[in-house]
């Protein structure tokens, strides 16, 4: 499984634990406008932590913080690299 | 000692001038300062002479309003939240003694059943402004401003300020200059947006107020088009600026952190987002009011600034925790309880250490989480989640998250009874009720089996906060 897809497959079940309406999701969706809300994408990317083992925010402090989906994805896609 | 008159919230206002250009903004729209000046004046005010006035406004300008009015002629001014839950009200308003309601019939609270006298707090409409502005009445008396504790579980605690204690802290940081336009996405009623209010008001600015159920984008839109140049928040507050699409809309030349932790990780995306902009992050609560100002981009705050008696506010760490002590504390909770200790210190709660010359925060002493500036006890979790069959006992905790700040999870001890295999059903069950029984902030993150929870001597779960 991509880490596109596992970010997809948790977008959605978040949204469905949190009674939020998902925007048709696309890579340049600015995250806040996708449904979700700043807690929603807080307990993404914990359980992104937890099921694949990366923490792109913890490294040094410097990443910047995603606006777009695009954005979110590639974050976590550069920090396998 | 010799004897200052005092000088009240409406002439320090009026004294800092009243050029035309200068504003005060909210979601509903934009009035110049002097019309909320001549809106503070009147015959009608004397029948509030020392008397406690609670004042619920939906608006926020309708607010400053009612503070212009009251300050230096009522005897106390009961600051009510705009998120005040209505069942808080008799409570608050007997703590308070309140003898009457100002209100623009907005708010939650703006009509309780306890028969209290409400007057109606409107924004002055531009024409009503005349030059010069008539004598004003007498503003001598020490007003007590009643702020209000960030939510907590129960009722918040009110506690009492004063005009002095709330400006004590303007000397620290940027001097505020005339062409200052302030914002913040506190709400002002909160002593966050307290501190930035009696910035643009004393120092002669303008101020983009936020307003609840606003959302970022739109009051990002409005602080840029408004010029906003010094801006305030939590780190949660900025983080969702910055995911926002709409954070390019401003350019502060002063952005400034309070309320929560500020991590490395934020100062470093701020420092990045305005390249122009002084970054500086707070010390400051409600009941200890501002301790110090950080302006160095570094996480913590330098050892050099414990101890040193005589300084505007005076610092020490007791058993970990930071205790301040400074003419901007509060002066007491209304309800009585200990604000400070015998020598005059306030026990923040908050838990420092010591790492390489700096002190760092490191979490709240009861273990209150805080998520994006909401907070959490974890008992009220735990007690949610041992309720649940087959779930021995249960400890709470925050994790870090790079997003709101704090999460909450949770570690779960199972019944020897209860299989392995179960441990999903069990998990689910769990989340289940935590989601029935308590808001989205409050539900585990994650939960993890273990199978041993630390007991302290006092027989109390062990709670860690570093």
């Amino acid at each position: 499984m991509t880490i596109r897809s596992t970010i997809m497959e948790l977008v959605v079940e978040i949204a469905q634990q949190h009674g939020k309406k998902l925007a048709p999701l696309s890579d340049n969706l600015p995250l806040l406008d996708s449904g979700l809300d700043s807690l929603c994408i807080a307990v993404l990317v914990a359980w992104l932590d937890e099921r694949l083992g990366l923490d792109p925010f913890a490294a040094d402090g410097d990443a910047s913080l995603p606006v777009t989906l695009g954005d979110f994805i590639r974050l976590y896609e550069n920090a396998t690299d | 000692m010799q004897r200052t008159e005092r000088r009240s919230l409406w002439h320090l206002t009026v004294a800092a001038g009243l050029a035309p250009g200068r504003f005060m903004e909210d979601a509903q729209g934009r009035v110049g300062v002097a019309a909320l000046a001549a809106g503070a004046i009147g015959p009608s005010l004397e029948k509030l002479r020392g008397q406690s006035v609670l004042v619920a406004c939906g608006r926020p300008l309708a607010f400053v309003q009612a503070l212009l009015r009251l300050d230096g002629v009522a005897a106390r001014i009961v600051i009510c939240p705009p998120d005040l839950a209505p069942a808080f009200l008799p409570a608050v308003i007997a703590e308070a003694r309140a003898d009457a309601i100002m209100t623009d019939g907005a708010a939650p609270a703006a009509h309780p059943a306890a028969g209290l006298p409400v007057l109606a707090c409107h924004v002055a409409p531009e024409l009503a402004v005349k030059h010069p502005l008539p004598a004003d009445q007498d503003r001598g008396a020490e007003t007590e401003w009643i702020l209000f504790t960030s939510g907590t579980s129960g009722r918040p605690k009110l506690v009492v300020h004063t005009l002095s204690s709330l400006t004590g802290p303007l000397d620290d940081g940027p001097a505020a200059s005339k062409d200052a336009v302030w914002s913040t996405f506190y709400d002002v009623r909160r002593y966050g947006g307290m501190q930035i209010l009696l910035r643009a008001l004393v120092g002669g600015g303008s101020m983009v107020l936020s307003q609840a159920g606003e959302a970022a984008a739109a009051f990002l839109g409005r602080a840029g088009a408004g010029g906003v140049t010094h801006m305030s928040g939590t780190p949660s507050h900025w983080r969702r600026a910055l995911m926002s699409a709409a954070a390019d809309q401003i350019s502060p030349r002063y952005v400034r952190l309070s309320g929560e932790i500020a991590d490395q990780a934020i100062l470093n995306n701020l420092a990045a987002a305005f390249p122009a902009a002084a970054i500086a992050h707070a010390f400051a609560s409600t009941e200890a009011g501002v301790a110090f100002e950080i302006g160095d981009g570094l996480a913590g705050f330098p050892a050099a600034l414990i101890g040193r008696p005589g300084s505007k506010a005076e610092l020490r760490v007791k058993n970990g925790s930071l205790h301040i002590r400074s003419a901007r504390t509060a002066s007491r909770y209304l309800g009585g309880g200990d604000l400070k200790d015998a020598e005059g210190f306030v026990d923040t709660g908050d838990m420092v250490a010591l790492r390489g010359g700096r002190y760092h925060f490191a979490g709240r002493r009861e273990g209150v989480i805080n998520v994006g500036g909401q907070k959490v006890h974890p008992e009220e979790v735990e007690a949610v989640i041992n309720q649940q069959p087959g779930v021995r006992m249960a400890q709470v905790r925050a994790q870090p998250s790079p997003i709101t700040g704090s999460l909450v999870v949770a570690d779960i001890v199972l019944e020897p009874s209860a299989g392995p295999e179960s441990l999903a059903d069990i998990k689910a069950a769990i989340l289940a009720a935590c989601r029935a029984a308590l808001p989205a902030h409050k539900v585990p993150a994650l939960l993890r089996a273990v199978t041993s929870l630390d007991i302290a001597e006092s027989g109390k779960l062990a709670r860690r906060y570093a």
